[in-house]
């Protein structure tokens, strides 16, 4: 198992919290694109998309190429399975956990039916 | 947020979903085919809750169960985590409504001190059960992400695989 540090997943998490930049890490994962293309798709201005993209960098969803005059966005290191990892893991427990409990009531109802007759 | 994942719906398995819905907020759904006067006596008596909290494929055990569900009443579950040493989780009670609410405390020692609402509603004569655990602080939910049962029971998986590997190699 992966060991993510805790303050790399919190930058992801809060970078993650917003509507805009999920659209933006969806996007890049289709294609990667400037930050003039994203802010034009995303109706926003340079400056607003720019801090959007300030803070998928820093949680390294997103890096960033200066190429001329255009700034390129592609996704970064991390991946969004990193993120969703725990959570995916927290998830599968209480998956098992419920199975379980299917099980119980599968008894529960059998013992009901006996009971009836 | 969008820290979100579901299970595969199959025609016989209902979907269990977690959502991260704050830095100290997690909420589990699932929905069970069983009215909720089933379901609330699965989560309030310790020989029925024992046969599902710790299951089996997680390589965890449930050594003693307690659980005197009443308001003001406490609980104590010791895990086993194969040869590592047991761990107690304790708590109160805080809301015990059957058959649709139920509240507990976890102890700050062990459990970080958060609270868990499960709620059970019947939905066309199944039962939709959300569980949401708040934690204090956004620094408790990362600490039972590295220290709570949950983690514990995540751990031991790996170090099973870690153990067949080894063994393998």
């Amino acid at each position: 198992m992966v060991q993510y540090a805790r303050a790399d997943l919190d930058a992801s998490f809060a970078a993650l919290s917003d509507a805009t930049r999920r659209g933006v890490l969806e996007r890049l994962g289709r294609a990667d694109a400037s930050i003039t293309d994203l802010a034009e798709k995303f109706h926003m201005t340079l400056t607003g998309m720019k801090k959007h993209v300030g803070v998928l960098e820093q949680a390294k969803l997103v890096t960033t190429e200066k190429v001329g005059r255009v700034r390129t966005c592609k996704l970064g290191p991390r991946r969004l399975e990193a993120v969703t990892d725990w959570i995916e893991r927290y998830r599968q427990l209480w998956d098992m956990r419920f199975d379980e409990l299917d099980k119980v009531f599968e008894q529960l109802k059998r013992k009901e039916k006996i009971n009836e007759r | 947020m969008n820290a979100r994942t579901e299970s595969e719906p199959t025609a016989m398995k209902n979907r269990t979903t977690v959502e991260q819905k704050s830095d100290r907020e997690l909420v589990v759904t699932r929905t069970f085919n069983a009215p909720p006067r089933l379901v609330f006596e699965a989560w309030t008596k310790p020989e029925l809750l024992k046969q599902w909290w710790a299951p089996k494929s997680t390589g965890v055990t449930l050594l003693s169960c307690e659980a005197d569900v009443r308001v003001g009443g406490t609980y104590r579950f010791v895990f086993g985590f194969g040869a590592g040493e047991p761990m107690a989780f304790h708590g109160k009670y805080v809301e015990v409504v059957a058959p649709s609410r139920l509240v507990w405390t976890s102890d700050e020692d062990t459990g970080g001190g958060a609270v868990t609402t499960v709620t059970f509603e019947e939905v066309a004569g199944k039962t939709r059960v959300v569980v949401h655990e708040l934690h204090p602080s956004k620094e408790a939910l990362d600490a039972a992400r590295a220290s709570g049962v949950e983690a514990g029971t995540l751990e031991s998986f790996a170090q099973l695989d870690e153990l067949l590997a080894s063994q393998r190699a």
